[in-house]
């Protein structure tokens, strides 16, 4: 890095790479700038601006998302001017729909007229379902603001539930642009975008269709990447906290990518899956069986104990009875028909670990090679 | 995969075949998206079918079932022609160079048109911009693998693969997208007949005396055993007894389900180890419970040779056990102590007597996986195979000839049937299934045809329609669609009730063993 070109953000000075942004150089020196639209991996659009920053000698505030460095530039990130904008662009934002995330400000009984619309809205008695998960409330705290200087809109739009995995809630929407920059620049499935014009301006599919009816194929990369309420999955929304759970890395189980996913566990079962971000091999991309199918984890089907067939019929077994059952047919097979008569079908969805001891049993204890899975099928 | 996923965004063209790459692996698929969509790259896609990708590219070449190894040759044959070869990766890396040449010195454009099908214009349009990538990435999948012909096919895709100096390289590569989570894990642990873990041959007396060795057991076999594919027919036939099924459905996944069955139901002993109730496990005499993968440490080994970490998140439902566990507990009863503290305890054994795993630990892989060949515990892994030489030394050019499938449509049965699966469903759906949501975007098997082929059928979309073949028959509902080519009709397999491999073929590619899934001739009749 040439050391001799430099910009000073809030005082200190840091070298910085030709095309390098404000934000990425503020980043990487650990100096927090909001961002609401900015999407890892997209073309900056600067369309939010809460990531205004004050530059000597510009007339504006600049979007620190999409403005390049130059060598002696002078940044500022938190100076009243910045800070001053940034709660009107959060007083507009918390104005513009549902985002009911403060608390009624009395411990009265009564809730406010737009606390008890949004609730019929959502049919529901709770607070907004990101509430704690939302970048915008992280925002209005940080920067102590509410909705309530300026008059509420209208919402434009109705709730979308018609689809099975994802709740689009326009009225919680901000127009931040980074689902319809999920769909277009990181998974390119092309279904999403903006739509109409001004205050009509919404986020659309297929002509304004549901996304059941279009070219959505609900990889829910959109549903990751919303910063507030507007996309929330279906069996989550008004279900699961983001504080009643654990989160635990692992593999998926479907196709040989191994996408690094997370599973969010409530009273030890998974009610979410979400991809892994910055870790490869997916940097948090998910499919849509990924996301959505671990319904099969918790399922009242799964096998709970051993099983013996008696005349045709299965009954339930104990551990050592059907071990010793097995270990026995097994020997006797063996010692009468031959090892060659036997064979193992490991598996293709187990682990490493138990393909070794499968393979280490079909050929040190059955002493047979003959061992295979359906890699073929 | 010789290369890894990430490096697919940096080839400049990219050929896919035998992959319906958006609906089989599509976080996959937006690294290939991307690439053509935001960084230039070129795009050619070679299927039977009129798939999603084929909106991303430059060309698409369709050509008729089975037909590969004479599309391929025929590339080669135009590159050749061309002089757009890479002599220099020719001469340095690579030997039978002669002899492919001479094999397909009679692949013109226009021979392979009237095997293929594909316009000789577009089969040469396709070579030279295929040769005239720096980097040229071939991916593949089972579309390639499930013909009597699957290793030729592959083997072909290799040579075209040297004949362009695109091996070793970043962005290049042949790569096969491996379509289970463990499916190379299962390979490189010894899941496969004739080798030990890290593919060390039965037949390698050294090998087997390692094994022997950490084992503490004499007289390891060391003839080649059997494919599941040669298994079930010997159990028709009665000569084979028993058979211990871990996590695996073949009564849907096998083909030829009719006769497959028959043979399960023919051993005299079977044994299924699952999450569910299969429709293999119905048929077993004793049925044994183990952990799902979110109740379990351990690792499984990704499509670009990634080991990486799996771990429990949730406690097992009832009374199940590791499959592990359960398979060392059978031992053990024979007479055999298998004994382990943790999968982790395994995996060190598994470094032990495994050259590519050596150097793979829980520690190293606790943030990041490694690509093997890891061979010590200070080695980076190889994210890029065949670097510097070819695992045999110099790379071998195959001189391979078309040869056709071994079924072909005819006055019984007029088309041709190819098969596969669908976005929402997997395998044989005995965990997708389980998700409504799942099921509400794809609830049943379907016939997908074409607008013409429905029409001279008399077929109209949401008709039941019979299809059989040689074989069995089925019956499921009429999807026309745009992305059936005249002649071809497709169904999905995932489903038992109208299960796909009641039809399918069960010819096998004499030395990979895979079923020919991908071609048999059916006929299709509107149902009663």
């Amino acid at each position: 890095m040439d050391t001799k070109r430099t910009i000073t953000i809030n005082g200190n000075v840091f070298p910085f790479e030709t095309g390098e942004t404000i934000l990425e150089v503020a980043r990487r020196h650990c100096i927090d700038i909001p961002t609401l639209c900015h999407l890892k991996g997209a073309a900056p659009t600067g369309a939010c601006r809460i990531c205004v920053v004050e530059v000597e000698n510009a007339r504006t505030l600049m979007p620190a998302c999409s403005t390049p460095v130059v060598h002696q530039m002078i940044v500022l990130t938190e100076s009243p001017k910045v800070v001053e904008a940034r709660k009107l662009i959060l007083q507009l934002m918390l104005s513009s729909g549902n985002h009911n995330c403060a608390v009624r400000g009395s411990d009265g009984k009564d809730w406010t007229r737009f606390q008890l619309q949004v609730a019929k809205d959502d049919n529901s008695d709770e607070l907004c379902p990101v509430w704690g998960d939302c970048r915008l409330q992280d925002l209005a705290y940080r920067y102590q603001v509410s909705g309530e200087k300026f008059s509420a809109t209208e919402t434009r739009y109705p709730m979308e539930t018609v689809n099975p995995f994802i709740v689009r809630d326009f009225s919680r929407c901000i127009q931040c642009g980074r689902c319809v920059q999920a769909c277009n620049e990181i998974q390119v499935n092309n279904a999403i975008n903006f739509g109409y014009r001004g205050p009509d301006s919404k986020i659309i599919a297929a002509g304004d269709r549901p996304l059941k009816d279009s070219d959505c194929v609900f990889c829910g990369e959109c549903v990751q990447a919303c910063p507030v309420g507007a996309l929330v999955e279906k069996d989550v929304r008004y279900k699961v906290r983001p504080w009643e759970t654990t989160k635990v890395r692992t593999t998926c189980s479907y196709c040989g990518v191994g996408c690094q996913l997370l599973l969010h566990v409530k009273d030890n079962r998974v009610v979410s899956v979400t991809g892994m971000p910055d870790a490869v091999p997916n940097y948090g991309s998910l499919c849509v069986k990924g996301r959505f199918g671990y319904h099969f984890i918790n399922s009242e089907e799964r096998l709970t104990s051993p099983l013996i067939k008696e005349n045709g019929e299965f009954r339930e077994a104990s551990w050592d009875e059907a071990l010793d059952l097995v270990a026995d047919r097994f020997k006797t097979i063996r010692d009468t028909h031959g090892p060659d008569t036997m064979g193992v079908l490991t598996s293709a969805r187990v682990t490493n670990e138990e393909n070794y001891i499968a393979h280490k049993f079909t050929r040190a204890v059955l002493k047979t090679n003959n061992i295979d899975h359906c890699a073929r099928l | 995969m010789t290369n890894t996923i990430a490096d697919i965004e940096t080839a400049d063209v990219i050929l896919i075949t035998g992959s319906n790459t958006t609906e089989n692996h599509p976080v996959l698929s937006s690294v290939v998206k991307r690439a053509v969509a935001f960084k230039g790259a070129k795009l050619i896609v070679v299927d039977p079918r009129r798939i999603k990708i084929t909106e991303f590219s430059d060309h698409w070449l369709r050509q008729n079932l089975g037909t590969d190894v004479a599309w391929i040759n025929g590339m080669m044959h135009v590159i050749l022609n061309e002089n757009l070869h890479d002599t220099a990766f020719i001469d340095a890396r690579t030997e039978g160079f002669a002899e492919m040449k001479a094999t397909v010195e009679k692949y013109t454009p226009e021979f392979v048109e009237s095997i293929t099908g594909i316009p000789a214009r577009e089969l040469v349009a396709a070579a030279k911009l295929f040769a005239s990538a720096k980097a040229g990435s071939i991916l593949y999948c089972m579309g390639i693998t499930q013909h009597i012909t699957g290793t030729d096919n592959v083997k072909s895709l290799a040579n075209l693969a040297m004949l362009t100096g695109n091996l070793g390289i970043a962005g290049g590569g042949v790569n096969p997208l491996r379509g289970q989570n463990n499916v190379q894990g299962a390979c490189d642990m010894g899941g496969l007949p004739n080798v030990l873990t890290g593919y060390q041959p039965v037949t390698n007396a050294d090998a087997i005396q390692k094994m022997e060795k950490a084992w503490g057991v004499t007289g390891l076999p060391t003839e080649v055993g059997l494919t599941v594919t040669k298994m079930i027919p010997k159990a028709h036939d009665g000569e084979f007894k028993s058979l211990y099924i871990i996590g695996e459905n073949p009564l849907v996944s096998d083909p030829d389900l009719n006769h497959a069955e028959k043979s399960i139901k023919n051993l005299e002993f079977l044994v299924v180890q699952d999450i569910f109730m299969t429709e293999t496990a119905r048929v077993a005499d004793v049925v044994l419970p183990s952990r799902c993968f979110a109740e379990k440490e351990g690792t499984f080994s990704n499509t670009e040779r990634r080991v990486q970490r799996v771990r429990e998140a949730v406690k097992p439902p009832g009374d199940v056990k590791y499959d592990w566990e359960i398979t060392c507990e059978i031992a053990t009863r024979m007479g055999f102590p298998m004994s382990y503290g943790s999968s982790e305890e395994i995996m060190r054994e598994i470094a032990a007597v495994t050259p590519s795993y050596g150097g793979i630990s829980y520690d190293r892989i606790e943030h990041e996986g490694l690509h093997w060949p890891c061979p010590t515990a200070d080695h980076p892994g190889t994210p890029i195979l065949h670097g510097q030489q070819f695992t045999r030394g110099k790379g071998m050019f195959h001189a391979i000839e078309w040869l056709p499938p071994s079924e072909h449509a005819d006055e019984d049965y007029p088309m041709y049937l190819t098969t596969g699966r669908v976005l929402y469903q997997y395998h044989t759906g005995t965990m997708t299934m389980k998700t409504e949501g799942l099921n509400e975007r794809s609830p049943e098997s379907f016939v997908e045809i074409s607008d013409k082929d429905a029409q001279a059928n008399g077929l109209a979309n949401g008709d039941m329609v019979n299809v059989a073949s040689r074989r069995g028959d089925i019956t499921a509902r009429v999807k026309v669609s745009s992305m059936a080519v005249n002649g071809t009709v497709f169904i999905p397999f995932h489903f038992a009730e109208a299960a796909a491999n009641k039809l399918t073929n069960a010819q096998l590619d004499p030395v990979s063993g895979i079923p020919e899934f991908k071609v048999c001739a059916v006929k299709v009749s509107k149902a009663a």
